[in-house]
């Protein structure tokens, strides 16, 4: 089987998301990427050297610079011609672009894999998580988007894929990008840190956030998250959020501060290796899944534990 | 301009969903249903839009089971103008349920279709795209604003790491995410006054559309179960506990 991989990328480095991506194609044959974006050449190189790599087939093109689906979907569908299975990472690219590919190539999507069972059989959470449903597709060709936690990430150099340019496509006319606000933080991002804080509504304020969070993920050098609560309080922006809604982790620990834990944030990111939980309420849900459980006031626990890890 | 809004009926919100014994997929027999929360706010933003005067007519469709009518008639009480209801007992999938409202925007020629980005049943993220590949028209996903300004519409979208804004020619498809609204709750006079709206009823091959499953759902399980470990007295036993795992400054 011949996939394709689309490569998320910031127009300089390839994202991590890609990498885990690449792990699933490689279970089901031969790895080709696609890289497209407007002055990609140096992506495309470095593509070209994630490990088990085949062929990078490089669409280089204004009009693929912010990833419009509008634009990117028919230069997909086209190089589709000859491959059996597009595979792209679960992210809000990923989910903006693949959908509207399977629907040009007349087949079903396959959303969130966690794990590849046969050629066609896979595994994706439903229900929030809440359930895990193993299915079969009988389409032609498959159309994949792929958990970035549930898999292992690819090594990001060893390989050495031949480079291809693909003259195909260009603006649809329909859609353009006026602008973006992404947050700059000099931290691991969320979905790819060792360690993540993540603090809850019982903070109480955005200042409080900054006061007692913020300084043990400086100690730890870890990436900050919240709950869903916390986002819809103010406390932090939305980018910050971990939960079904939200951002899916899986961080070596993941600190959960005055979180209580709703189903909907213990699905995103109960597959933490360790979960360290500070509450004072000893009934919160949270302590049912954490690995150590502190039942203490965090406005005196986290900057204690802050001093003295 | 019309606006479309697709409903589904769902496992309500707050429900924990319990997988079935013989592992087919999760009992929803005798337990509350409710319209899918994206697709509340979506519905939310047409009424908004209405209520601006950029909408005219807004009108509900949902695909599903005749108990469906009742989350049809939810949207007519919160402000929708009519409903139809494609019946089926059948689980249809995204593909087919975007080949029906295609079917249903040749028919009803509406400027903006406003969908959930997910349903929380089988948290897919397809329909709108798919939709709007099947449309040729623009798509604006993840939607935390919408403004319509002449024959385009601006979506600021949620994406990882922030937002981006988007300008997109209409006729669209917007794709909800949860910070677009707030819905409403539908008062008391809307609801009596929503069970007199027109409701019509249709089926999938009234459109033309083979419903037939792509993908078969071989089994459904209940996810691994995580343990909870021990409880630490105090600060010092956290830090003892951490450090002994290579967690430190």
């Amino acid at each position: 089987m011949k996939t394709l991989v689309w490569v998320e990328h910031d127009g300089s480095a390839v994202k991590d998301a890609t990498l885990a991506a690449v792990t699933a194609a490689s279970k089901l044959g031969e790895v080709h990427l696609l890289v497209a974006g407007e002055g990609v050449d140096g992506v495309a190189k470095a593509a070209s050297q994630i490990a088990g790599v085949g062929k990078v087939h490089v669409a280089d093109n204004a009009a693929f610079a912010h990833n419009l689906p509008e634009n990117i979907a028919p230069l997909v569908a086209e190089l589709m011609g000859h491959h059996d299975a597009f595979v792209a990472p679960a992210t809000t690219t990923g989910k903006n672009i693949a959908p509207r590919v399977a629907a040009l190539l007349d087949v079903m999507q396959i959303s969130e894999i966690l794990s590849v069972e046969g050629p066609n059989t896979f595994t994706r959470p439903i229900y929030a998580g809440n359930a895990i449903a193993t299915v079969e597709s009988s389409d032609p060709k498959l159309v994949l988007t792929v958990r970035g936690t549930a898999f292992e990430k690819a090594a990001p150099t060893g390989g050495s894929g031949a480079i291809e340019a693909v003259g195909a496509g260009g603006d649809a006319g329909l859609s353009s990008f006026v602008g973006a606000e992404i947050a700059k933080q000099d931290r691991p991002e969320l979905t790819s840190a060792k360690i993540i804080v993540s603090g809850g509504r019982a903070l109480g304020s955005s200042e409080k956030y900054q006061e007692v969070i913020v300084p043990l993920a400086d100690k730890l050098g870890a990436a900050l998250g919240a709950s869903r609560a916390a986002v819809d309080a103010g406390y932090v922006p939305n980018d910050y959020q971990v939960g079904q809604t939200g951002k899916i982790v899986a961080p070596e620990v993941y600190f959960a501060i005055g979180i209580s834990g709703a189903i909907q944030h213990l699905a995103g990111m109960k597959d933490s290796k360790t979960i360290v939980a500070i509450n004072k309420d000893e009934d919160a849900p949270i302590f049912q899944v954490a690995d150590f459980g502190l039942v203490a006031d965090l406005f005196n626990a986290v900057p204690e534990l802050a001093g003295k890890i | 301009m019309k606006i479309l809004v697709p409903v589904k009926r769902v496992l309500d919100y707050n429900v924990k969903p319990r997988v079935k014994a013989d592992g087919t997929g999760v009992d929803l027999a005798n337990v509350k249903m409710s319209m899918n929360p994206f697709d509340e706010i979506g519905v939310e933003e047409a009424i908004r839009l209405k209520e601006k005067g950029v909408a005219t007519e807004i009108v509900a469709v949902s695909v599903g089971p005749a108990k469906a009518q009742e989350t049809l008639r939810t949207a007519l009480a919160m402000g929708a103008d009519r409903a139809i209801l494609v019946q089926t007992d059948d689980e249809v999938e995204p593909l087919a349920l975007a080949k029906i409202f295609k079917a249903i925007a040749d028919a009803e020629q509406p400027g903006l279709v406003i969908l959930g980005k997910q349903a929380i049943d089988g948290d897919n993220n397809q329909t709108g795209q798919m939709l709007a590949a099947l449309t040729g028209w623009a798509q604006g996903t993840f939607a935390s604003a919408v403004n319509v300004e002449g024959d385009h519409v601006s979506v600021t979208r949620e994406v990882d790491g922030g937002l981006e804004t988007v300008k997109l020619k209409l006729p669209a498809i917007v794709t909800t995410d949860l910070r677009l609204n707030e819905p409403r709750y539908a008062s008391l006079p809307n609801i009596m006054k929503a069970k007199s709206k027109p409701l019509d009823t249709k089926s999938p091959a009234d459109y033309g559309v083979d419903t037939a499953p792509r993908v078969k759902t071989v089994k459904v399980s209940e996810p691994p179960v995580r343990s909870a470990g021990v409880k630490v007295a105090d600060v010092d036993e956290l830090v003892a506990k951490l450090k002994a795992m290579g967690v430190h400054s």
